[in-house]
C-alpha cells in the first residue's frame, strides 16, 4: 500500500482548472519530486495535499495510509503525519524559535529543539531564544521551519522550493535534513524547478499546465532541465512546447 | 516573581513570601489601597509617603549620580471589592542617576478602581526604566486609569513597558506624555490582551524637542469576544536630527473591535518620524503554518497572540 495516493485530483480556482487530473502514488520512505515551470501547478498540488483553505474542494481523491483525507482540515491532516514547508516561511513577531519548534514537536523536550536546530546547521545557542521575525533572513527562517518539521517527525514532508533563498553552503544542510528524514522512514515530496533539488529525489513527476506529463526515475526527468524540454505547450514557455518527440 | 500566588492572598502575606521583597538590597514599596504596608529604601534612594483617605502620595528620588543596581519593586493593589485607590506619584531621577522599577498592580476583586497619576523628571544623563505588570482576576471587572507626564533631560533615557495580558482588563485608560531634550531617548511599549467586554484606551505622546532626540512608541493589543481597543499614538519632532517611530499592531478575534490613530508631526526639516499600524485577524500564513504542524486553529491563534504580546 502506498503512503499517499493521488487519484485523478482536479481543482478549480475562480472557475479556472488549475489541476487537471493528477494521479500519483508515493511510497513510504522515498524521496519524490514534482518538477516543472512556474505556473505548472506544483505549489497548488502541495497546498491541495496539505488541505489549505481554498484548496480543499477537489474532484478525485487523496488517500493517505489507505483512508481518504479530502474532507479533513489542515490540522487533522497534520496530526495524521502530513506537513508542508512553504517556499517563503511565515514570520512571527515575538514568537521564539524554541516555542515555534516545540509547538510542532512530537516530544516536548528542550533538547528536541536544540537537536533539530543542529540538524539543519544552526547553532542552538544563537537561535533558540530569538524571535522568528524579520530580524532573521529568509534562509534562516527556512532552516528553522525545517527544524520544526524534524521535531514533528512527520510521515509525509512536502517541501515547496526548498532551495529558495538558500545559499549554496546552506543548501547542503537542507539536503542532509532530507536524507535524515528519509532514514527515519519519512516520505519526502519536493516541489522544485531546480535540477540540484531534483537530484535529491529517487522518482519524479514532470508537471505542465496542471497535468503530469511524464514520470519516472530522477535520471529520466533531468533532461527536462538540460534541454528545456517540455512535452506540452505551457503558457510560461511558449517556445519550448514541442511534444515528446521534439525533446 | 508573583507566579503561582493565589489571587485572594493578602498583600501583606505576599510580602513575606516574595523573595525580592525580603532582599535587604532591594528597595520596595507596597501599598494596599491607602495603606503603606511595607517599604525599604536603599542607598541613593529616598522614598517619602503620605497616606490619604483614598490612596497614597509617593515621592521617590534617586539622588544625583546614584545607580540603584537592583530593580525597585513597587506593588500596588486593592484586596477589597468596590474600592478606589489613587496613587499620586512623583519620581525624580537626578542628573547621572540610574534606576529601574518593577511595578506590580494586583486587582483581584470586582469593582476596584486604581488610579495612578505620575510626574516623572529624568535629569541629564540619567536613566529610568519602568516595567509595569498588571495581574487581574479572570472573573473580576476592574478599572485602571494610569496617567503620566514625563520630562527627560539632555542624554536622559526613559523606557516604560506596560503589560496586562493575564486576567480581565476591565476598563483600562493609559495616558502618557513624554518630552525629550537633546539626545534623549523615549521608549514606550504597551501590551494588553482584552476579552469579554473589556475596554482598552491607550494614549501615548512623545515630544522630541531636543536636537537628536529619539523616540519610539510601540503598542501591541489583542482583543477577542466583544472587547474594544482605541489607540492614539502621537510623535512630534521639532528639532534637527530628531528621530521617531510609532508602531501599533492589533489582532482582533470574534466580535472584538480595534481602532488605531497614529499621528506623526514633524516641524523641522532635518527631523524624521515614521509610523506603521496594522489591525486585523491573525495572518493566514502564520496560522496555516502552525496548523500544518498539528496545532488546532485555537491553539495556533493563542500561540501567535502570545508571541505578539511577548507573553
Amino acid at each position: 500500500m502506498s503512503l499517499l495516493e493521488l487519484e485523478d485530483v482536479k481543482l478549480e480556482i475562480n472557475g479556472k482548472e488549475i489541476l487537471k487530473g493528477i494521479t500519483a502514488n508515493l511510497d513510504k520512505g522515498k524521496v519524490y519530486a514534482f518538477v516543472g515551470p512556474n505556473g505548472a501547478g506544483k505549489s497548488t498540488l502541495a497546498y491541495t495535499i496539505m488541505g489549505l483553505e481554498g484548496y480543499r474542494d477537489i474532484e478525485g481523491d487523496i488517500i493517505f495510509e489507505g483512508e481518504s483525507i479530502k474532507k479533513l482540515g489542515i490540522d487533522e491532516r497534520a496530526r495524521r503525519g502530513i506537513t508542508l514547508a512553504w517556499q517563503e516561511p511565515a514570520r512571527y513577531e515575538g514568537l521564539t524559535v524554541a516555542k515555534f519548534i516545540l509547538a510542532a514537536a512530537r516530544r516536548k523536550s528542550p533538547d528536541v529543539a536544540r537537536d533539530a536546530l543542529l540538524a539543519v546547521g544552526l547553532e542552538p545557542e544563537e537561535y533558540i531564544n530569538r524571535a522568528l521575525d524579520k530580524s532573521l533572513s529568509g534562509g534562516e527562517r527556512k532552516k528553522i521551519e525545517l527544524a520544526s518539521i524534524l521535531a514533528m517527525e512527520a510521515k509525509l514532508v512536502i517541501l515547496d522550493e526548498p532551495d529558495s533563498g538558500i545559499d549554496v553552503a546552506s543548501l547542503q544542510n537542507i539536503f542532509d535534513a532530507i536524507k535524515f528524514m528519509k532514514e527515519r522512514g519519512a516520505t519526502i515530496l519536493l516541489i522544485t524547478h531546480s535540477p540540484f533539488v531534483l537530484r535529491q529525489a529517487e522518482y519524479a513527476f514532470l508537471m505542465c499546465s496542471g497535468m503530469v506529463v511524464e514520470e519516472g526515475k530522477m535520471e529520466d526527468i533531468v533532461p527536462y532541465f538540460e534541454g528545456k524540454c517540455l512535452p506540452c505547450r505551457h503558457k510560461n514557455m511558449p517556445d519550448v512546447g514541442r511534444g515528446k518527440d521534439g525533446c | 516573581m508573583l507566579g503561582g500566588v493565589k489571587m485572594d492572598v493578602d498583600l501583606a502575606k505576599m510580602a513575606e513570601i516574595d523573595e525580592a521583597l525580603k532582599d535587604e538590597e532591594t528597595a520596595h514599596i507596597m501599598i494596599d489601597r491607602n495603606r503603606v504596608i511595607s517599604r525599604r529604601d536603599v542607598k541613593g534612594l529616598v522614598i517619602e509617603t503620605h497616606e490619604r483617605e483614598d490612596g497614597v502620595d509617593v515621592r521617590l528620588r534617586v539622588l544625583k549620580g546614584s545607580v540603584i543596581k537592583k530593580p525597585i519593586h513597587m506593588c500596588f493593589g486593592i484586596t477589597h471589592e468596590k474600592t478606589m485607590q489613587r496613587i499620586n506619584m512623583e519620581i525624580e531621577i537626578e542628573d547621572g542617576a540610574e534606576a529601574s522599577f518593577l511595578s506590580h498592580c494586583i486587582l483581584p476583586k470586582s469593582g476596584a478602581r486604581h488610579e495612578m497619576e505620575a510626574a516623572i523628571y529624568i535629569g541629564e544623563n540619567a536613566k529610568y526604566s519602568y516595567e509595569e505588570k498588571h495581574i487581574h482576576a479572570f472573573d473580576a471587572k476592574v478599572e485602571v486609569v494610569s496617567k503620566a507626564k514625563v520630562k527627560v533631560g539632555k542624554k536622559g533615557v526613559f523606557k516604560t513597558d506596560f503589560e496586562l495580558i493575564k486576567g480581565r482588563v476591565g476598563i483600562l485608560e493609559i495616558d502618557y506624555e513624554a518630552e525629550g531634550d537633546e539626545k534623549s531617548i523615549i521608549e514606550m511599549t504597551t501590551r494588553v490582551s482584552g476579552r469579554e467586554d473589556d475596554i482598552i484606551k491607550v494614549r501615548e505622546t512623545g515630544y522630541l524637542k531636543g536636537e537628536a532626540a529619539k523616540g519610539a512608541l510601540a503598542t501591541r493589543i489583542a482583543v477577542r469576544h466583544r472587547a474594544r481597543a482605541e489607540i492614539y499614538n502621537k510623535m512630534v519632532a521639532t528639532a534637527a536630527y530628531a528621530r521617531g517611530h510609532v508602531d501599533c499592531k492589533e489582532i482582533i478575534q470574534d466580535e472584538g473591535e480595534a481602532m488605531a490613530v497614529p499621528v506623526v508631526e514633524v516641524r523641522h526639516p532635518k527631523a524624521h518620524v515614521t509610523h506603521e499600524a496594522a489591525i486585523g485577524s491573525v495572518d493566514k500564513k502564520q496560522l496555516e503554518t502552525l496548523m500544518a504542524r498539528g496545532l488546532s486553529e485555537d491553539e495556533a491563534v493563542e500561540l501567535i497572540i502570545e508571541g505578539m504580546l511577548g507573553a
